[in-house]
């Protein structure tokens, strides 16, 4: 069976298109068969976080005006056989994407069983990202714990519960996943930011990750690599941690204490 | 700590500050979210009718849509003030 997954967040900015990346990589990471859809019609960008930019020839408007086959659309990764990436069209038509028609693309890729679609929503709450998420199985909620984007994210889980397929059909409800990014410690110790269980308590709902800040994302994103694939970096290896728990696996949560300085900056501060 | 740190000025910790915020926009915005656009302008009208009997203040009334599996309940309640009623 195939599980659509849609990265949402409300407020932009919020790392939704580099979680989509890296979620999608970790899932092929584990030996899934993978889609990942950028549903940002008219604002392309998941193509150049996947490193992909470049070979993008058909897009998902293709697609749903029967232009170009899917086959002929999906991009296939460089790095991974099973992971595939189909980009956002540059059209400035926001009618494009009809629910048709995505239901249609959704429908084929369960053909050709695919194990997760991983739907990059744009920002917002309009059609484009009423489309991402009407038809998913479990959404990530990407939030920063910042008083906007907690506010946001209150809204899109609103959203979520109500205006999705399985809502209107009175099926059992979208598992909703909670992602925190951008997480600073060292400012939460310092009462400067929201701390992991704020958000938590705010929201009503538990994390399923928290993605500390990190300097490697720009650096994943300038070299068009996703940063789960960045071993070394805390970043991506708390994504690993999200992807395992997405797929049912218990992982403790990591890089949510703050950092102790060392001697010499303890002592000249910095 | 370091000791040339007491030369910058430290942040006063806002945290608590966003969290009471959030805390009170958030179950504000929940109360009203999914209710019928028409609440708002039924609970002005209901007033009006309640205001031609009852001399009442706007916030005496209280309009609350509940969701059960199946059904929706619509609760009315309206606090009469202790006096006369209104001359109509």
């Amino acid at each position: 069976m195939t599980e659509i997954i849609v990265v949402t967040s409300g407020k932009g900015g919020v790392g939704k298109t580099t979680t989509s990346a890296s979620l999608a990589t970790g899932l092929a990471i584990e030996g899934k068969k993978v889609a990942v859809i950028d549903f940002d019609v008219g604002l392309r960008n998941l193509d150049l976080i996947m490193g992909c930019e470049r070979r993008v020839v058909y897009d998902f408007v293709n697609v749903v005006h029967g232009e170009a086959t899917l086959k002929q659309a999906l991009i296939k990764d460089k790095r991974h056989e099973n992971l595939y990436v189909l980009a956002a069209s540059q059209t400035r038509d926001k009618d494009a994407l009809t629910q048709e028609g995505v239901e249609k693309v959704l429908e084929e890729l369960a053909k050709e069983n695919f194990d997760f679609v991983v739907c990059d929503s744009p920002a917002g709450i309009e059609k484009g990202a009423h489309l991402a998420m009407y038809f998913a199985d479990h959404a990530v909620v990407v939030v920063n714990p910042e008083v906007s984007s907690v506010r946001d994210s209150d809204r899109i889980l609103g959203l979520l519960s109500s205006k999705t397929r399985r809502a209107e059909k009175g099926e059992a409800p979208i598992k909703q996943h909670l992602l925190l990014t951008r997480y600073n410690p060292n400012r939460v110790e310092a009462g400067e930011m929201l701390s992991v269980k704020d958000v938590e308590e705010i929201l009503g709902i538990s994390v399923v990750g928290v993605i500390p800040e990190s300097e490697n994302v720009l650096a994943a994103s300038n070299a068009g690599v996703p940063v789960i694939l960045d071993d070394n970096s805390n970043a991506g290896q708390a994504y690993k941690d999200t992807v395992a728990r997405i797929l049912g696996n218990e992982r403790p949560l990591r890089f949510i204490e703050p950092v102790k300085k060392g001697f010499l900056k303890r002592v000249f501060g910095g | 700590m370091g000791i040339l740190d007491f030369l910058k000025r430290k942040p006063e910790p806002s945290a608590g500050v966003a969290r009471e915020r959030l805390r009170i926009i958030v179950a504000q915005e929940r109360s009203t979210r999914g209710g019928p656009d028409y609440l708002p302008l039924l609970r002005n009208e209901l007033l009006e009718v309640i205001r031609k009997y009852v001399n009442v203040d706007v916030e005496a009334v209280n309009i609350n849509l509940e969701r059960d599996s199946g059904h929706e309940v619509l609760e009315l309640s309206v606090a009469l003030p202790d006096g006369k009623p209104a001359s109509a």
